[in-house]
């Protein structure tokens, strides 16, 4: 446990000392939030709606910092490590592909829980949000939707051939789950056609899954988003470690 | 003496390029072994090849009694490496790069005492990349010997330090030489393999052109200094042989 730990620590000071991450994952959240209470907060998120915009968007504020931590800074840390050499140093020490791996997916599950606690007070005090829902229901919907997402990031990393390449595919990934997903703009909001097509995309699932467990509604048939992130995190997370290429 | 590396005619291409052709080669414990060549002659590749980052096309690698490939978190335990060009991350610190790397080891040596004794001692707060050539390349062996290995692999162990700091890292690994460790290198100076090696093979296209001492290959070429005799033997002098 203590060389994860240290690994750890060291991961998350480098990826501290950069401010991407910061910025990506912990600030542009608390900036969608500020413009979003801004401009409709408070407001019923539908005639007669027993919630506010801002409580039917909170899980979707959740999945910024998701969607930055695993569709770019995960997959690109990765590749770039790999480009580098740092894998091949690697190598030829004890350490397994599963430990190096796991250790940056903390990384970025730390961030995922950063800006969740800073979002959330954010919007109690300057967005009045209540929390009607159920806790243990919004954080494992949380936890699965940030896994899964973040497990997609390692296969990427993972099985990319170098840092432009993963680039490549991390903004194909990143900028339409995104803005389509209903991260940044409200799913209720795009046109019916639209949010049909972005129901594939697995965070689409997930926001949807932590929208309800927020909101204290029932969700429809939830064992299809639960068992499609499961899935995705099972396979990609056994790939990457698997299919692991040091150099 | 007991052998801790055994290589059985080990090949490797690059397509139509034979990198490494047919070279065997063996290593006891508290021995320095120098593998000498020019560049691109096949030197980093047998390294690579016996350490399991490249796969061979055959051959027969054992290292410590096991193979490199299927025993590779056991024996990285217990052998240490300096690439030619290690990577590390861009803002890293000296201490941070040090402390990730002992944390692997099950019995690490004190990181600080060996920066200490290699001259960096001064520079662990500092980034690993604001480091001069030499002293990055100091931590470098530095993070090789981490650890406390029975066998290192140096590959151009002291090509960017300075005369006076060569000297120094010459006797610091005589020291540990002679406290059992066996080390493989590579160089290219050769006062440097006289000063160091017990045994030498130099490589010329992938092919072991020669083995033995350093005496012997003086004999072998018939020249008093060893510079003039590798360069007759690795036909880098212009192949006069």
């Amino acid at each position: 446990m203590k060389p994860f730990l240290t690994l750890l620590r060291i991961e998350l000071r480098l990826s501290l000392r950069n401010l991407n991450m910061t910025i990506f994952a912990v600030l542009l959240p608390l900036a969608v939030l500020t413009v979003l209470g801004l401009l409709s907060g408070s407001l019923p998120a539908a005639d007669g709606a027993a919630y506010t915009v801002l409580e039917r968007s909170f899980g979707a504020l959740c999945c910024i910092s998701i969607c930055a931590g695993g569709l770019m800074g995960l997959p690109l840390v990765v590749s770039d490590y790999r480009e580098r050499k740092i894998l091949k140093r690697f190598q030829v020490t004890p350490v397994s592909p599963a430990k190096l791996l796991f250790a940056e997916l903390a990384v970025y599950a730390l961030y995922c829980a950063a800006s969740m606690l800073t979002l959330f007070p954010a919007a109690v005090f300057f967005g009045g949000l209540r929390f009607p829902g159920s806790l243990p229901r919004f954080l494992g919907s949380w936890l699965l939707t940030m896994v899964s997402t973040l497990s997609v990031g390692l296969l990427v990393g993972g099985l990319a051939k170098n840092a432009k390449t993963a680039s490549t595919i991390a903004c194909c990934l990143y900028f339409p789950m995104l803005i389509f997903s209903g991260a940044t703009l409200p799913l209720e909001l795009m046109p019916l056609p639209l949010q049909k097509i972005v129901c594939v995309f697995p965070l689409a699932q997930g926001i949807r899954l932590m929208q309800a467990a927020f909101l204290g509604i029932p969700l429809d048939r939830p064992w299809l988003p639960v068992s499609v992130m499961g899935a995705v995190t099972l396979v990609c997370s056994g790939v990457s470690v698997a299919c692991f290429k040091w150099e | 003496m007991q052998t801790i590396l055994k290589v059985e005619r080990l090949s490797k291409s690059y397509g139509d390029l034979l990198a490494v052709d047919n070279v065997s080669l063996s290593l006891n414990r508290g021995a320095i072994y120098g593998l000498l060549g020019a560049n691109g002659a096949g030197k980093s590749t047998t390294i690579e090849c016996i350490l399991g980052t490249k796969d061979a096309d055959g051959g027969a690698v054992t290292v410590l009694g096991c193979d490199p490939k299927k025993d590779r978190r056991r024996l990285f335990q217990k052998v240490g490496v300096q690439f030619q060009t290690g990577g590390y991350p861009p803002e890293i610190r000296v201490s941070e790069l040090c402390e990730q790397t002992a944390c692997l080891y099950r019995s690490p040596a004190d990181w600080q005492a060996l920066c200490g004794q290699f001259g960096i001692g001064g520079k662990i707060g500092h980034a690993v990349q604001d480091l001069s050539g030499g002293e990055r390349q100091r931590l470098f062996i530095v993070l090789a010997l981490l650890p406390n290995p029975e066998l290192v692999f140096l590959d151009e162990v002291t090509t960017s330090l300075d005369a006076n700091a060569r000297r120094a890292v010459w006797k610091l690994l005589s020291a540990r030489k002679r406290a059992g460790l066996a080390i493989l290198l590579t160089s290219h100076f050769m006062d440097e393999v006289e000063a160091l090696c017990d045994e030498i093979c130099i490589l010329r296209k992938g092919k072991a052109v020669f083995q033995g001492t350093v005496e012997e290959a003086k004999a072998a070429s018939r020249c008093e200094r060893f510079e003039d005799a590798y360069l007759a033997l690795s036909g880098e002098g212009g192949d006069t042989e």
